[in-house]
């Protein structure tokens, strides 16, 4: 099966308006950068998009805001971004906040065949309400359901020709699960090698995961907060 | 005199036991690990995906893909271990990590938390405050006593949209460290030079005194 595509032009074909896209990252850490700035370029609307954070205004998700291509986040941390915010409280972005945890377990779950499951987190808060609740080992759960996408877009670090991914320090976040829930899934790879160059004891996303993979034309890896320390 | 950011850090460093894998909020909670006592080891988790988050890079050694969950740049101590949002989240729920210390806006004589939101101003989403508050076996809060304009921040009940409820044991503010049990504060411990008159006037919510209440030794 071919999954090598040439270009994020070629990968991205088939992501029509209104449809629900999942895109892994962790602020601007490992986002499918080349592949979001094709969505903007496609002048895509109505996309209910799926990823932990909205980016910066100028870079990131904050470029889909910019444009009023989203018309639904499901996040869980939406700071450090002004148009984000003036879009919500104005009423014109619909957002649905969900605790960090839930939000990666809904994507596993959505990947694994999962349908629904019970967690803590939020109870007796207003993530809670209109929820299923019920007590295991004397404590009140909540029941979340499992998230999909028409398209899963992740980023890695390296991927090989079966699609095969692994990914670097702390920019594997919700890459993983999100490569997982997609009905199609696009890996936008720093480096693309041959089958078998990988070690099969290193990879972490497995290959079955991944429809479409290619290698960015470039990173910018901007750093959205430069902490360092004296010499 | 009441303590400063660094005090606080400082006191609730106390808490560390060796051996504890520990995650650490954004703010005063992150100045923590700066104040370990000597002999106590202890691994810092960032829910973002790392086990073992060390100190900040030197300059020029800034890596994109590695920060945390503040976004700030850091490194990895040796030994460290990356992994998925899922796996952290795991880690947190399923209770195998020992101690969180954590943020709040107001905190409630029944363990309420609340520190996540200010509807009409302030709606930036919980991150994994949520999962955090409602698995941890041990919390501790770190917070100013009051906010700025004086009101106090320990309460009867929260006003502010909650973010985990019965869940905080210890509060350590500027001013004193509370015990949060059987649905009242119970005052453990003042900050030097600080009355318990003045501790008493700063709390509104019940406040358990016992006959004889120790300086923190920082």
């Amino acid at each position: 099966m071919k999954k090598v595509v040439k270009d994020k032009v070629e990968a991205l074909t088939g992501i029509e308006s209104n449809m629900t896209i999942m895109l892994g990252g962790f602020g601007l850490c490992g986002i499918p950068e080349n592949s979001i700035s094709h969505l903007v370029e496609m002048g895509l609307s109505g996309l209910t998009c799926i990823s932990n954070n909205a980016g910066v205004d100028d870079f990131g998700l904050g470029l889909l805001l910019q444009g009023k291509q989203i018309k639904k986040m499901i996040s869980s941390y939406v700071g450090e971004n002004d148009e984000f915010e003036r879009q919500m409280l104005s009423g014109e972005l619909e957002v649905d906040l969900i605790p960090q945890g839930s939000l990666a377990e809904r994507c596993r779950a959505g990947g694994a065949g999962i349908p629904a499951f019970f967690t803590p987190a939020g109870y007796g808060t207003e993530v809670a309400e209109g929820k299923e609740v019920r007590d295991y080992n004397g404590k009140p759960h909540i029941l979340e359901t499992a998230l999909t996408a028409d398209f899963a877009i992740v980023k890695a670090w390296k991927g090989d020709t079966a699609g095969n991914l692994i990914y670097k320090a702390t920019a594997r976040n919700f890459n993983p699960m999100m490569a997982m829930a997609g009905k199609i899934t696009i890996a936008e790879v720093e480096e693309l090698v041959p089958v078998g160059e990988l070690n099969p004891n290193e990879i972490h996303t497995p290959g079955i995961f991944v429809q479409r993979i290619f290698q960015g034309e470039k990173f910018e890896q901007r750093i959205e907060q430069r902490t360092t320390r004296q010499k | 005199m009441s303590l400063d950011k660094i005090g606080i850090a400082k006191r609730i460093a106390q808490e560390l036991c060796n051996g504890w894998y520990v995650n650490l909020g954004i703010g005063i909670p992150t100045l923590v690990a700066n104040y370990i006592p000597q002999g106590i080891e202890v691994e810092f988790q960032s829910e973002n995906g790392i086990l073992g988050m060390g100190a900040f890079p030197y300059e020029g050694d800034e890596d994109a893909d590695l920060i945390n969950a503040g976004k700030q740049t850091i490194t990895a101590t040796k030994g460290a271990v990356y992994f998925d949002s899922a796996t952290s989240f795991a880690m947190i729920r399923g209770q195998h990590v020992q101690l969180t210390v954590l943020g709040a806006m107001e905190v409630s004589q029944t363990g309420d938390i609340a520190n996540w939101k200010i509807p009409g101003k302030m709606v930036k989403g919980m991150g994994g405050a949520m999962d955090l508050v409602a698995s941890a076996d041990n919390i501790i809060v770190a917070m100013m006593h009051s906010n700025n304009a004086g009101i106090s921040k320990i309460l009867k009940e929260c006003s502010l949209p909650l973010t985990g409820v019965g869940c905080v044991k210890k509060v350590v503010t500027n001013l004193a460290v509370l015990d949060v049990k059987d649905g009242k504060f119970h005052l453990v411990e003042r900050a030097p030079g600080v009355s318990i008159e003045e501790i008493i006037t700063a709390t509104a919510g019940d406040l358990v005194v016992p006959d004889s209440v120790p300086e923190m030794s920082i």
